[in-house]
């Protein structure tokens, strides 16, 4: 399986993306620049956490009109696996890949820290082997996600609220809910399910070094769902 | 000497324009005789930057050249843009630190932002990927009118230039003291890796070599930026906004991948990046280090507006650019690798070997100065100094009546600011992207680094005791490296090289220069002692506000190598429990301790010495212990003495080595039961000790090593529990606290000091 991770010019945790589902994970991987439109038959693309552009304006707001991210939106619709981790998350917003918005965290700042989740489905093609909870930090200034009612309702409806916020048992509470997200969510799929959009960082857990490596089940499951795919 | 005709428009040369650029008679007679003639407006201003106290350290070079600078790891020692120590594989470890002190403090966010951005370009530009950013703050008074607004700012700006780079923070500390009211400290330190046959310089060579300018155009922004930060503060006249950069932390990601993707190749010669004094400094000391000269057009310079004279454009500090000597011929290679990072590179000089510096505009000369005599005659002071009147009475012995209840002071003394959690602070940070970061802050003294594709791992710490150096500069100096290395030593990792920023008050006072000659002078014994260099460095003067100095305050930030990542421990107590052993021989004080400032309102008094035996004893045995797989956790006491650092280890275990939920233990100091002598024993400040946790299965073993190595060990206590005791030589229970208790002093004492709203509990 080959991963493509795109750079815009502002990601900075595109190596570490690609650290993991190459070296961790022993996964093909690549580059993808965003003045570039060909994805070199890659089978799932990750949008990558950093600050594209800058992000002096609406985070992700510029990077959805880069050639790569309409490539990534054909990609997307005709099926593909897309990952937008963090800045990723934002991106796919802003491009419509995603419903919902990503508002500025609830107590204006940037906030760094372990974030354990609970999966809120787990039978998505991004889930099926992740344990009930995984840990992931955060690290975003503009983590607070945000839907209008309907949305909203639609999402939860839909099972398409995959992560949320919790205690380390699991148990969803205000206190555990860290930048302020609608129904604590940290993670959502698009109708299909193809595409993952989530602010904690799965790749920053995925080494036994660096914490209880759960987030590596997120890398897993999406191989182990490619997989399948092509086995069917 | 060439003539040169006044630029039309610039202003007369005259005395008060000679005093406003900060040059002194004799000075300035230096310039006449340089030139053989009177200078141009413009070339005025290159030797008031070039010789102001930031660039030329004419106050404290005569003083640095005591530091020791050799040894068989140096790379690249001081006088670069960042120093490089090697750890093996082909690999060094390049970095150094800087103070923004100035900037800081008249406009925080911006000014610690590009602090941040500063340092960052001083460590690629040597060809160093950065992997790591630490930061030494100072800050007045908690309740000082002031404080809150400029720590938010200081550490947003720290946030916003470090989280957008991607490179992670992960270590430093944060204190408070009313010497800092009117003048903050902001050190930020950058550590990079880079190979050791790849280390690029500033070295100007090769006549006819083209010199490109790279990076964000030129402003009017901070103009005069260096002769701000050799000049003192008068309260009311902040006003100096012009002179505070604006960071672009977007356009400096873009510069450092150009930048690293084009030293891969060998189409550079040199490069060196725009600081302080921009593309004055840079260009003069590219030329300086090579021997060579320099024609520059300053009418190609990219610029942000119109109407710039050369004046500005040459002493303008705006940030996010480089200067780079590329060899003839391959421009467009530089240019095209700039243009794909969406960058600018234009040439907009070439390197000559008539030893001039050259500045044309439009075709006509406008400045024309010989760089050796600018480089190398720039003055140099030795300036008096006197020992301060008051010394006897900082260093007496202050007379303190015992409080009594050890628990009440233990929890003074954690919920006070410089000692309690940095919560608050570094969850602003993001302190993990990179993957490299093994042990997070607030986890043990020091942040543990991987080195990516080896073995290896590095500690790095930022330290600085000002209370101890203040009441005597040549011990508390001393005790500043000892303390930077224990801390590298507790998580396992061997001290190997220093970077040092040297923050003092008005040098043209002699007791200041007394302070500064005996601390420089500790800080290279307790080196020499070591055997540990220094690599690189900066110096800040003029740390003073309404005739008021600073705390001398000398930053040592220590790199320490693991030679396997897998060794590193964290300060907290495991869950699984274990013995509490006390590795050294205590002397503990209660002169210049925390426990008499916190608890007594008392500054005074003599800090605790350094041994340097026994200290390097213990380090011995940290390093040895944790290496052996004997030691599980460790940290030293510092602040607050033996019980505030073993309350830490309580607060932060049960998760070692991250931040846990707590864990109890139970020790025995065998302290004298009498009130003041039991407080001395718990509260007392000493150098030379630290706390170690050994399992039950080793404590033979770590016992047997010590005595090999010659350093005191004794077995205290054991992990156990949801409480922190402590008994005394009577068995009687002198601290006996829950861990809750504890934790929440140690955890809301910041945020409620500060005045901020504390974040929520972890989990």
């Amino acid at each position: 399986m080959k991963f493509g991770i795109v750079t815009y010019p502002g990601s900075n945790c595109d190596h570490d993306a690609y650290h993991v589902v190459k070296h961790v994970l022993g996964c093909d991987a690549t580059f993808l620049w965003h003045k570039d439109r060909d994805l070199q038959d890659v089978d799932c693309i990750i949008l990558p956490g950093g600050f594209s552009y800058g992000d002096y304006l609406r985070c992700g707001a510029i990077a959805r009109f880069s050639p790569i991210t309409e490539e990534v939106a054909r990609f997307a619709q005709h099926g593909g696996y897309v990952l937008g981790i963090c800045n990723g998350f934002q991106v796919l917003t802003e491009a419509g890949l995603l419903p919902g918005v990503l508002r500025t965290n609830s107590q204006l700042k940037f906030i760094c820290e372990d974030a354990s989740l609970v999966v809120a489905n787990g039978h998505t093609p991004w889930t099926v082997l992740c344990p009930e909870t995984v840990v992931a930090p955060i690290a975003h200034h503009g983590g607070c996600y945000y839907a209008d009612e309907e949305t909203l309702g639609r999402l939860e409806g839909e099972r398409q609220v995959v992560f949320r916020y919790a205690q380390r048992d699991g148990t969803e509470t205000d206190e555990a809910n860290p930048n302020g997200s609608l129904n604590n969510i940290a993670g959502i799929t698009n109708a299909r399910g193809n595409v993952l959009g989530m602010m904690p960082h799965p790749e920053r857990n995925a080494e036994s070094e660096l914490g209880d490596a759960s987030g590596a089940w997120i890398f897993r499951s999406i191989i182990h769902s490619f997989l399948e795919g092509t086995r069917a | 000497m060439s003539t040169i005709a006044p630029r039309p428009g610039d202003p007369e040369i005259n005395d008060a324009l000679v005093r406003e650029h900060g040059l002194s008679d004799d000075e300035y007679a230096s310039v006449l005789r340089i030139l053989g003639r009177e200078p141009t407006y413009t070339e005025l201003g290159v030797f008031s930057v070039m010789w102001s106290e930031h660039c030329s350290y004419k106050t404290s070079r005569i003083h640095l050249k005591t530091f020791p600078t050799d040894g068989p790891r140096v790379l690249q020692g001081p006088g670069e843009n960042a120093g490089v120590i090697g750890i093996g594989d082909g690999l060094g470890i390049c970095f150094k630190m800087e103070s923004h002190n100035h900037p800081s403090f008249i406009e925080p966010y911006q000014g610690a932002a590009t602090g941040v951005g500063g340092i960052l370009r001083d460590v690629f530009t040597m060809n160093a990927r950065p992997i790591a950013l630490l930061n030494s703050l100072r800050f007045g008074r908690p309740e000082h009118p002031k404080t809150r607004h400029l720590v938010e700012g200081v550490v947003a700006g720290i946030a916003g230039y470090g989280n957008c780079m991607g490179v992670p923070t992960v270590g430093g500390e944060v204190a408070f003291h009313g010497c800092y009211d009117g003048n903050n400290l902001v050190n930020a330190m950058c550590v990079g890796v880079v190979e050791e046959d790849r280390i690029f310089r500033g070295i100007a060579a090769g006549p006819g070599n083209p010199v490109l300018y790279v990076g964000s155009r030129t402003g009017r922004d901070g103009i005069h930026g260096a002769t701000m930060a050799s000049d003192s503060f008068v309260e009311g006249e902040e006003g100096n906004r012009p002179t505070v950069q604006v960071g672009d932390p977007y356009t400096e990601k873009l510069l450092l991948e150009a930048c690293l993707e084009l030293m891969k190749e060998d189409s550079v010669v040199a490069i060196q990046d725009m600081g302080a004094a921009g593309l004055t400094s840079s260009s003069v000391e590219m030329a300086g280090r090579g021997g060579t000269g320099l024609r520059l057009h300053v009418d190609r310079i990219p610029r942000r507006e119109d109407g710039m004279t050369p004046y500005e454009c040459l002493l303008s500090e705006s940030q996010e650019r480089m200067l780079i000597v590329a060899a003839k011929g391959r421009e467009d290679d530089v240019r095209q690798i700039f243009t794909k990072w969406d960058l600018e590179a234009v040439v907009v000089g070439t390197v000559t070997d008539d030893g001039m510096w050259t500045i044309v505009e439009d075709g006509v000369e406008v400045a024309s100065i010989p760089v050796g005599p600018l480089t190398d005659e720039a003055p140099e002071y030795d300036r008096p100094r006197a020992e301060p009147a008051d010394l006897a009475a900082r260093q007496a012995q202050p007379e303190l009546p015992a409080v009594g209840d050890c628990n009440e002071v233990l929890l003074q003394l954690l919920a006070s600011p410089t000692i309690a959690d940095k919560r608050w602070v570094w969850r602003q940070y993001d302190h993990m992207v990179r993957l490299n970061t093994l042990v997070r802050p607030g986890a043990a003294d020091a942040a543990v680094l991987r080195v990516p594709d080896t073995e290896k791992a590095i500690a790095v710490s930022a330290d600085c005791n000002q209370i101890h150096v203040k009441a005597d500069p040549y011990e508390g100096a001393q005790g500043v490296i000892a303390e930077a290395a224990r801390n590298v030593a507790c998580v396992g990792a061997e001290p190997i090289a220093v970077t040092d920023c040297l923050n003092f008050g008005n040098p043209e006072r002699p007791e200041v220069m007394w302070e500064f000659e005996r601390a420089v002078t500790g800080l290279g014994d307790g080196l020499r002692a070591l055997g540990v260099p220094v690599v690189s460095g900066n110096v800040s003067l003029y740390n003073e506000t309404d005739a008021t100095s600073i705390h001398p305050t000398p930053t040592i930030g220590m790199v320490g190598l693991l030679e396997s990542r897998d060794d590193a421990v964290g300060m907290g107590l495991p869950a699984d429990g274990g013995e509490l052993v006390l590795l050294g021989s205590p002397r503990p004080s209660l002169g210049a301790s925390a426990y008499a400032i916190v608890c007594h309102g008392v500054e005074q008094g003599a800090p605790p010495k350094v041994h340097w035996n026994e200290e390097k004893a213990l380090l011995a045995v940290l390093h040895e212990g944790i290496r052996r797989r004997f030691i599980r956790a460790a940290h030293d006491a510092a602040d607050g003495g033996l019980a505030v650092a073993l309350a830490e280890m309580a607060i932060t275990g049960g998760r070692n080595p991250d931040v846990g939920p707590g864990q109890g233990c139970e020790v025995n100091l065998a302290a004298n039961p009498d009130p003041i002598a039991r407080e001395l024993s718990l509260f007392g400040e000493t150098q030379g000790c630290a706390w170690a946790v050994v399992p039950t299965s080793h404590l033979a073993d770590l016992l047997a090593l010590s005595q090999e190595l010659g350093c005191m060990a004794r077995h205290c206590g054991r992990i156990g529990g949801d409480r922190i005791v402590v008994t005394d030589a009577h068995q009687t229970r002198a601290i006996d606290l829950s861990l809750a208790e504890a934790r929440a002093a140690w955890e809301g004492g910041f945020c409620a000091s500060v005045g901020l709203p504390q974040p929520p509990v972890r989990d």
